[in-house]
C-alpha cells in the first residue's frame, strides 16, 4: 500500500484521523453491519481505514471484535493499540476495558451501570443506555437487538463527527429492497446520535475529517478478490468442500458466474461442484484440468493435508492445478476463525516422496487478484500444481486496495498442449520427452486424436510415459522435473524488495505481515534504525531472493507461525547462513501489529551497540 | 513387469466395423495380470463391447484407482487417453474429466478394494451425482496385489488361501447403488461374455452413472475351495434373472422377442435395450422389488445377474448444473471474461 502524505492541514501531533476503535459484541447479533457501516462511511469520507473482524468459530452467542484503524497515513495493519472500545459485551468488559490505551475512550450500555467493572482513572467512560433506547423505540426482540447496534454506530457518528449524509446514504444502498428495515435504521442511527450529541456536543480529540485519500481504491476482502481473479482467468470448474475461511471464497466465485457466466439460453459456462471431501475436491480440480478446462479448489490448512496425496500425484503425473490455502490458526482443528501462516512448509513439500510445489504468497486482495490469474498461468506452463496460500486476515477482513485493473489482451497461457495438427503431424506422441531443455514437455487432451493418447500415472513412468521400475529410466524423469522446477524459477512472482535504506540490517516477510512490515520501518527511521526489506512472492525463490540474503549482514524474518517456517524454507532453499536470520514470529492468532516488529528489531539491534551507532 | 507393447498385425481378413475399424484396433497392451484372471476377460469383452459399438478410440477416456482391475485400461483401447490415479479416488478424477468436457464416453474400471473401502465415499457420491460414466467393479473378493487379503466384498464364512475365514459381513455394491438412487445397477460374471458385452455396451450408452460389478475371480489367491468368489463356486451359484440385448440406435431388432417377455427400455439417443425377465416375478424397474429379490438371494448364497435396475431419463450431472451442449473445455476464453468494463460495474459494489 502506498504511503498517503498527510497534506491535508492537519497537525502531524493531533489524533485527527489517526486512532483505532474496537467494538466488542456477542456474534449472531447482527453487529458486523453496523461495523460496515462505521468503517465503509469513513472509507466514504475519503480517509484510509482498516477494518478486522475477530470472530469466533460459532453461529451465535461467544464474544467477538472488530477493529477499525483510522490512518490517514494509509497504513492497512494493526497499530497494537486501541484508543476507543465500545463495550458491547458484559461478558468481556473486564479484558476489554484493560485494553484501551491511556487517555481513550470506553462507551458501553449504561441501561443496566456497571461503575465496579468499568473503572479506570486514566481514560473517560461514557455511558448510553442503548438497549432502553431500542426497546422504547422499537417492537420485537430480534429488531431491538439489531437496532442496538445500529444505534452505537449512531453514538460514534456524533463522537467522531462522521458524515451522516454518508452514513444515510451507505444505508439506502444497502436496504433499497427492503424499505422496512430501511427506515428502522435509520431510527438508529438518529437515537444514537442525538443521545451522543446531547451528552457532548463537541467531537471527541479523536475524530474524523474528510480528506481525498481514497478515490481510486476499493474496499474489498481477498476471497473476494481471489474469485473475481478466477473468473478472469477463465475457469470454468469450480470444485470444493466448506471450510473456514476459504468458503467465501467459492461464494463468490458462484455468485459472479451466476451474473456473469449465463448464457442467452440459460446456460451456465461453469460447474460449480459441493464435493464429498478435500480429496474428491483436489480430484476434481486434477481431473478437470487434465482434460483442458481451467479449474480450482479452495481451502485450509486442514484440506490441505487431506489433498497431499492427490498432489503428489499431480506433482508427478504433471498435471496443471490450482488451490487457493487461505490459512487459519494450526495445528489439527486450531483455531479456525483465527488467522496464521503456518502452512508455508506442509505446502511446499506437500504429499510423500520427492515433491515440490510452486507456491504464491499475496500479501493483500489486490494480490489475491492478480495471482489468482498468474496461478493458472504458471500452472499451465509449468503442468504442475500451484497453491496460492493466502490467509484469514487477507481472505476474509475488508482491505483498503488500489482499484484492480484488467487488460483486455489477456489471453490465457495454456502451456505446450498439442493441437490436432500438431499432432498429426508427428510420427509418435512421447508424453515426458524434454524437447525443449526447460523441463517442460508436450501434453494432449483426451478426444482429439488417438495419436496422442498417453497413460496418465502416479506410478513410475519413463519420459515415454510408459510404467517402468527401471531406475535409469525412473530417474531421468524424476531429475528432469527439478529442471522443470529451474525454470519455474524464472516464472514465478519476484520478491520485492526495498533496499532504498542501503542498511545491512533487513526484514524478510511474507504475505499478510506486508502492511505491518511497512509502517514498522517507517516507525524504525524516526527511531534512528535504517532497515532495508524484501518481500518473497513466491516459491521456489527467485535469483533475486538469494542476492538480497546475501547483500545482508542481520536479517530478521518476520512471520505468523510459531516455528519460523519461512526462515525453515530459506534456509533449506537457499545458501544464507542459518546464523544471520533473527525471527521474529507473531502466532495468537490476531493478524501481525507493526508495533510488534517495531520491538522485535528494537530489542536485537540495541543488544549490538556497533550496529546501533551505524545505524543512529 | 515392464510394458510389453503388443504388435498390430491385422490379417486382411478380419472383420470391420463401421468405422473401418478391427477388434485389434480396440486392444490396449498385453496384460501382465495371472494367467486366467477373470479381469482379462472383462477387458476382453469392453474390447468386444466399443468394437460392435463404434466407438471412436480417442473418444474414450479410461479411469482407474489403484490395484489389479486398475491395471487394466492399460489393456484396452490404447487410442483413447487412460488415467490412473489414485487409490480409491478414480470417481473425483472422472467427475472433474466429466465437467470440463461432456463429450466424451467415460469408463472406469475399479476393483472391489478400491471402491468398497478406500474409495467407498467417492463411489457413493459419484452416484449421488449421477455422474455420465460406466463404472466397472471388478470384484474378486480379496486384495491381489498385497497378496491375499480379504477385501469388503467378502462375504462371511468365506476362506483365505491359508484356512482363515471372514466373519464381517460384505458391503454389496448393487444394493449400496439401489439404496443411493443409481438409474442403472448390474451385475455379471467375468466367464459370461454373452451376458456382459451387450451390458457393457448399454452401460456406456445409458446417460448417467451405469455401474456393472462382475464377479471377477482371483486365481492367484482367491480360487481355492472355501472361497465364495472363487470360478466354481460363483458358476454354480449365479442365476441370470433378466437377460440384455444391446440395440444400437441405427440398427434392426434381429431378435425376435415373445410378446409379454420382452421389454424395450428407450435410451437417450435412441438406443434400446431389450430385457428379458428370466427369474420369475423380477422386474428391473421397480427398484424396491428389485432390492428385495436381490438380497433376498444374496442371503441364500446366491447372485442373481444381469441389468438388474434401470432407470432412463433420470438427470444426469450437467442437466442438473445446467451447462451447455458444448463442452467447457470448448468455450471461447472471450465468452468467459467479464472484461475491463465489467470489472469497472463490479468493483462498484465495493466503494
Amino acid at each position: 500500500m502506498n504511503r498517503i502524505d498527510a497534506n491535508s492541514g492537519i497537525n502531524a501531533n493531533s489524533r485527527i484521523n489517526d486512532f483505532v476503535i474496537k467494538i466488542a459484541t456477542v456474534n449472531g447479533t447482527g453487529s458486523a453491519s453496523a461495523n460496515t457501516l462505521l468503517m465503509k462511511s469513513i472509507f466514504r469520507s475519503g480517509i484510509p481505514v482498516m477494518g478486522k473482524n475477530y470472530f469466533p468459530s460459532n453461529i451465535q452467542g461467544l464474544p467477538t471484535w472488530y477493529e477499525i484503524r483510522v490512518s490517514r497515513d494509509g497504513y492497512v495493519a494493526r497499530s497494537g493499540r486501541t484508543d476507543i472500545m465500545v463495550a458491547m459485551n458484559a461478558e468481556t468488559y473486564a479484558k476489554d476495558v484493560k485494553e484501551v490505551a491511556p487517555g481513550g475512550y470506553l462507551i458501553y450500555d449504561s441501561t443496566w451501570p456497571r461503575p465496579a467493572l468499568l473503572s479506570r482513572e486514566d481514560i473517560t467512560v461514557i455511558g448510553v443506555p442503548l438497549a432502553r433506547l431500542c426497546n422504547e423505540n422499537f417492537n420485537g426482540v430480534r429488531t431491538r437487538i439489531l437496532m442496538k447496534n445500529i444505534c452505537y454506530a449512531g453514538v460514534l457518528a456524533a463522537l467522531l463527527d462522521l458524515d451522516l449524509v454518508k452514513i444515510r446514504e451507505l444505508l439506502a444502498e444497502t436496504y433499497a429492497k427492503k424499505p422496512q428495515l430501511l427506515d428502522s435504521n435509520m431510527k438508529a442511527i438518529q437515537l444514537g446520535y442525538d443521545y451522543a450529541k446531547e451528552l457532548h456536543p463537541q467531537p471527541l480529540p479523536l475524530r474524523v475529517q474528510g480528506m481525498d485519500k481514497t478515490s481510486g481504491h476499493v474496499m474489498i476482502d481477498g476471497n473476494t478478490a481471489a474469485a473475481l481473479g478466477c473468473v478472469f482467468a477463465g475457469a470454468t470448474v469450480g470444485a470444493w468442500y466448506p471450510i473456514t475461511p476459504s468458503t467465501s471464497l467459492m461464494d463468490a466465485f458462484k455468485a459472479f458466474c451466476d451474473r456473469s457466466r449465463v448464457d442467452a439460453n440459460g446456460k451456465k459456462n461453469f460447474a460449480f461442484i459441493q464435493a464429498e471431501d478435500e480429496l474428491a475436491a483436489i480430484g476434481m480440480v486434477i481431473g478437470a484440468m487434465w482434460n483442458g478446462a481451467r479449474a480450482f479448489t479452495a481451502t485450509s490448512g486442514p484440506g490441505v493435508s487431506l489433498m497431499s496425496e492427490f498432489l503428489g500425484l499431480a506433482y508427478y503425473a504433471e498435471i496443471p492445478a490450482v488451490l487457493f490455502d487461505v490459512q487459519r490458526v494450526g495445528p489439527s482443528t486450531g483455531m479456525p476463525t483465527r488467522t496464521q501462516q503456518g502452512d508455508i512448509l506442509a505446502a511446499a513439500y506437500a504429499s510423500h516422496g520427492d515433491t515440490r510445489h510452486v507456491c504464491l504468497y499475496p500479501s493483500n486482495p489486490e494480490e489475491c487478484f492478480y495471482m489468482a490469474v498468474q496461478a493458472f498461468d504458471l500452472a499451465e506452463r509449468l503442468q504442475t500444481p500451484v497453491m496460492v496460500l493466502s490467509d484469514l486476515d487477507i481472505g476474509m477482513n475488508d482491505w483498503m486496495c488500489r482499484d484492480l485493473k484488467w487488460d483486455d489482451a489477456y489471453r490465457p497461457d495454456r502451456g505446450k498442449v498439442l493441437s490436432r495438427a500438431e499432432i498429426e503431424s508427428l510420427e509418435k506422441f512421447h508424453r515426458y520427452v524434454d524437447k525443449d531443455g526447460d523441463g517442460i514437455t508436450y501434453r494432449t487432451l483426451p478426444g482429439i486424436h488417438p495419436k496422442g493418447a498417453y497413460f496418465t500415472r502416479g506410478s513410475g513412468h519413463t519420459q515415454y510415459g510408459v510404467y517402468t521400475e527401471d531406475s535409469a529410466d525412473y530417474q531421468l524423469v524424476l531429475d528432469r522435473l527439478m529442471k522443470k522446477w529451474a525454470t519455474a524459477k524464472k516464472l514465478v512472482p519476484r520478491a520485492v524488495i526495498d533496499a532504498t535504506a542501503g542498511a545491512d540490517v533487513a526484514i524478510v516477510s511474507l504475505g499478510s505481515c506486508d502492511g505491518a512490515v511497512h509502517e514498522a520501518i517507517d516507525v524504525l527511521k524516526t527511531r534512528g534504525v535504517a532497515i532495508d526489506s524484501m518481500r518473497v512472492r513466491a516459491f521456489p525463490f527467485s535469483e533475486d531472493v538469494e542476492r538480497f540474503l546475501a547483500a545482508h549482514r542481520l536479517i530478521f524474518v518476520v512471520e505468523q507461525n510459531r516455528d519460523a517456517q519461512l526462515r525453515s524454507l530459506l534456509t533449506l532453499e537457499t545458501d544464507v547462513a542459518k546464523s544471520k536470520l533473527r525471527s521474529l514470529l507473531h502466532y495468537d492468532g490476531l493478524p501481525i501489529s507493526s508495533s510488534f516488529i517495531v520491538e522485535g528489531v528494537l530489542a536485537e539491534v540495541k543488544a549490538r551497540p556497533k550496529l546501533e551507532s551505524r545505524t543512529g | 513387469m515392464t510394458f510389453i507393447a503388443k504388435p498390430k498385425v491385422a490379417h486382411p481378413s478380419l472383420p470391420k466395423n463401421a468405422l473401418g475399424f478391427t477388434r485389434r484396433d480396440y486392444e490396449g497392451t498385453l496384460s501382465t495380470l495371472c494367467a486366467g484372471c477373470g479381469h482379462d476377460s472383462i477387458t476382453a469383452a469392453i474390447i468386444e463391447a466399443a468394437f460392435g459399438l463404434d466407438l471412436k478410440p480417442q473418444n474414450l477416456v479410461k479411469l482407474s484407482g489403484i490395484g489389479c482391475s486398475s491395471k487394466t485400461t492399460a489393456y484396452f483401447v490404447s487410442g483413447g487417453h487412460g488415467f490412473n490415479s489414485v487409490h480409491g479416488r478414480m470417481p473425483s478424477i472422472g467427475m472433474g474429466a466429466n465437467a470440463a468436457n461432456r463429450e466424451l464416453t467415460y469408463i472406469g474400471v475399479s476393483g472391489d478394494g478400491d471402491t468398497l473401502s478406500i474409495g467407498l465415499g467417492q463411489f457413493c457420491h459419484a452416484i449421488r451425482r449421477n455422474l455420465n460414466m460406466l463404472y466397472i467393479i471388478e470384484n474378486n473378493g480379496v486384495y491381489g496385489l498385497t497378496k491375499g487379503q480379504f477385501s469388503a466384498s467378502a462375504d462371511v464364512g468365506s476362506k483365505a488361501k491359508k484356512g482363515e475365514a471372514n466373519l464381517q459381513p460384505p458391503v454389496d455394491p448393487v444394493l449400496l447403488a439401489l439404496t443411493l438412487g443409481a438409474s442403472f445397477v448390474a451385475r455379471s460374471f467375468s466367464g459370461d461374455k454373452e451376458q456382459l458385452v451387450p451390458l457393457i455396451q448399454a452401460g456406456l450408452k445409458h446417460r448417467g452413472f451405469a455401474l456393472i460389478d462382475v464377479l471377477s475371480p482371483c486365481v492367484t489367491f482367491n480360487d481355492h475351495e472355501g472361497s465364495t468368489k472363487s470360478y466354481a463356486y460363483t458358476r454354480e451359484h449365479y442365476e441370470p434373472a433378466v437377460h440384455t440385448d444391446f440395440v444400437p440406435f441405427e440398427r434392426e431388432i434381429k431378435v425376435d422377442y415373445k410378446e409379454g417377455e420382452a421389454l424395450p427400455v428407450m435410451m437417450h439417443d435412441g438406443s434400446r435395450i431389450i430385457l428379458r425377465k428370466l427369474a420369475a416375478g423380477y422386474d428391473p424397474t421397480h427398484r424396491t422389488a428389485a432390492f428385495a429379490q436381490i438380497q433376498e438371494h444374496l442371503q441364500a448364497g446366491e447372485h442373481l445377474t444381469g441389468l438388474l435396475f434401470v432407470e432412463p431419463g433420470q438427470p444426469e450431472f450437467h442437466e442438473l448444473n445446467g451447462t451447455p451442449d458444448t463442452a467447457l473445455n470448448r468455450i471461447p476464453y472471450e465468452q468467459l471474461s467479464p472484461g475491463p468494463s465489467g470489472l469497472t460495474k463490479i468493483l462498484s459494489r465495493y466503494r
